[in-house]
């Protein structure tokens, strides 16, 4: 029920993704189940009451500068303690090659220079987007602390990627 | 037992194949290290180290190459803005005439294998046999002609970038004239030819057996295009692939020919984008005025004679927010598909059209960029 509950979750994402979507996590209950919400930019209403947010996954089309430019700005509107492993972008549209305005290397950058975590998935594939949504749900639990004996920042840690030799140079 | 000194530890880095039988070397150097008491094991392990990789074959070459590529030190890209060559200057611009006002579709090609220029009569021998037997087989049938088809290879002097570069060759079809009349040159029914300007990242790395021509622009019949990728490709062990031009570098295209110094301007300067909507696609023209646009591009640009990343995005930015204030529409959400300016124009699926001989070279050598970065 959970895998389902996030692929159509993801879905909803999936439609707006021409322009950049946001996704926020957070727990509803110690049943793991996930409620996601999804917003086209940041800040967030504060009229609105909602529950605590775990994970904030940013998602650039790799087809659209529009979306750069929308999670860039949002960017500034994140609190410094997200930073701390619950903030993680997400790359989709690197499939088709031919489509794309961004280069890869700017997101690359883009998440190295918030030193948090880059995934790759092409949200198009029905596929790649029920694994990924495995992923999130998996990464939120850890962001919301319900697996013990992990945290945010040990996950953040595990997974800044090991080819890069050097991360001072960038 | 063994310490690995810092000058070891960078060259592991780059060759990680022949790691593993680096170190078995290394162990078995050090084993032997108490006969010689001059030099230091260290010392005499990473001279030899360092002479293994002098002399490294060339795919210890194409593996380092392609590692440095990968890796996620990403350097700003910095181009060099189209300028008349000194060997353009020879080339004589009648002879290349033919070259412009063409559209030419793109195609990258891998090393051609045992291609020697002496043979050139040979290849079109080969050929035209080769095309006349396919059409008599029926693949190719056209109604109301007749297949009576000269080939020529021909070289193309002066069309390259640095002395290193292969010469480019020329391939056209010509109908024989049925008159008697033998000066009489037939109607050109396909032009194609091979060029690589400024290879050099794909020529160090490839051995002396292979020729690299990996840029390949075809005018003429798609039919004739596939018969003769099918001959070379027979041939030569190489393999065509379209190349599709992303608006990635779409839009370096744009900012890179806006930079270039015209005298007088033929066309505007227009872009297409292609806007993803159901149920029917939607395409935006939008075009400035070539003395605009260059206007715009010497407010943006700092650095003589190169142009940078930033650059570009600002150049195009400018032009986004101006599209932006008076429509309304976020142009960069859009897909770019098509540049076209007083110097060439490019569509996204791989077509060009040179309209200016003087950055003839220039525009070809961000080409044949782009089909290495494929090739590889």
């Amino acid at each position: 029920m959970l895998k389902e509950d996030c692929a159509s979750e993801l879905k909803v994402s999936s439609v707006d993704w021409t322009s950049s979507a946001l996704h926020l996590c957070s727990p509803r209950s110690l049943a793991h189940e996930g409620i996601s919400h999804l917003a086209k930019s940041l800040p967030l209403p504060s009229s609105v009451t909602r529950p605590r947010i775990d994970l904030i996954m940013f998602v650039v089309n790799l087809h659209s500068k529009y979306s750069l430019r929308n999670v860039e700005e949002s960017l500034h509107h994140v609190d410094a303690t997200f930073f701390l492993g619950k903030v993680g972008f997400l790359a989709t549209g690197a499939g088709r090659e031919s489509h794309c305005s961004v280069h890869r290397n700017t997101v690359v950058k883009l998440a190295h220079t918030y030193r948090s975590p880059l995934l790759f998935c092409d949200l198009e594939v029905e596929g790649f987007r029920a694994t990924m949504a495995q992923r999130l749900v998996r990464m939120l639990q850890i962001c919301a602390g319900h697996v013990p004996g992990l945290s945010a920042l040990n996950l953040l840690s595990l997974l800044r990627s090991s080819e890069n030799p050097s991360l001072e140079d960038l | 037992m063994l310490r690995v000194g810092p000058g070891l530890a960078a060259d592991f880095i780059f060759c990680p194949v022949v790691r593993s039988f680096s170190l078995q070397y290394l162990c078995l150097e050090t084993m032997d290290s108490c006969d010689t008491p001059e030099s230091t094991p260290r010392q005499r392990a990473s001279s030899r180290l360092k002479d293994y990789f002098i002399g490294a074959t060339p795919l210890q070459k194409r593996l380092e190459s392609v590692r440095r590529q990968t890796s996620f030190v990403p350097t700003p890209p910095r181009r060099k803005i189209p300028q008349c060559s000194q060997l353009q200057e020879d080339v004589d611009p009648q002879k290349v005439a033919f070259l412009l006002h063409k559209q030419w579709t793109l195609y990258s090609l891998t090393p051609l294998y045992k291609f020697s220029y002496t043979n050139l009569k040979e290849y079109s021998k080969l050929l035209g046999a080769f095309i006349a037997a396919e059409k008599q087989k029926g693949l190719a049938v056209e109604v109301g002609e007749d297949f009576n088809i000269k080939v020529i290879f021909s070289a193309l002097l002066g069309m390259k970038g640095t002395q290193r570069d292969p010469e480019a060759f020329l391939v056209q079809i010509l109908s024989k004239s049925q008159l008697p009349s033998e000066n009489r040159e037939g109607k050109v029914l396909w032009t194609g030819w091979f060029c690589c300007i400024f290879g050099d990242s794909l020529l160090e790395t490839v051995s002396e057996d292979f020729t690299c021509l990996p840029l390949f622009l075809a005018n003429g019949a798609e039919t004739n295009t596939a018969m003769i990728g099918t001959w070379f490709q027979k041939t030569f062990d190489c393999y065509f692939s379209p190349l599709a031009i992303n608006a990635y570098n779409l839009s370096w295209m744009a900012a890179m020919w806006t930079a270039c110094k015209m005298d007088h301007y033929m066309a505007t300067t227009e872009f297409l984008w292609s806007v993803p909507c159901s149920p029917q696609r939607l395409d935006i023209s939008y075009a400035i005025h070539p003395e605009d646009a260059k206007a715009l591009w010497d407010s943006v640009h700092k650095t003589p004679g190169e142009v940078t990343q930033e650059e570009v995005d600002l150049f195009m930015d400018c032009l986004y927010s101006h599209f932006h204030r008076h429509f309304k529409i976020h142009l960069s959400a859009t897909r770019l598909v098509r540049v076209s300016t007083s110097v060439a124009s490019a569509h996204t699926d791989g077509k060009i059209k040179i309209l200016c001989h003087k950055y003839l070279i220039g525009v070809l050598a961000y080409l044949t960029e782009l089909a290495i970065f494929q090739i590889e």
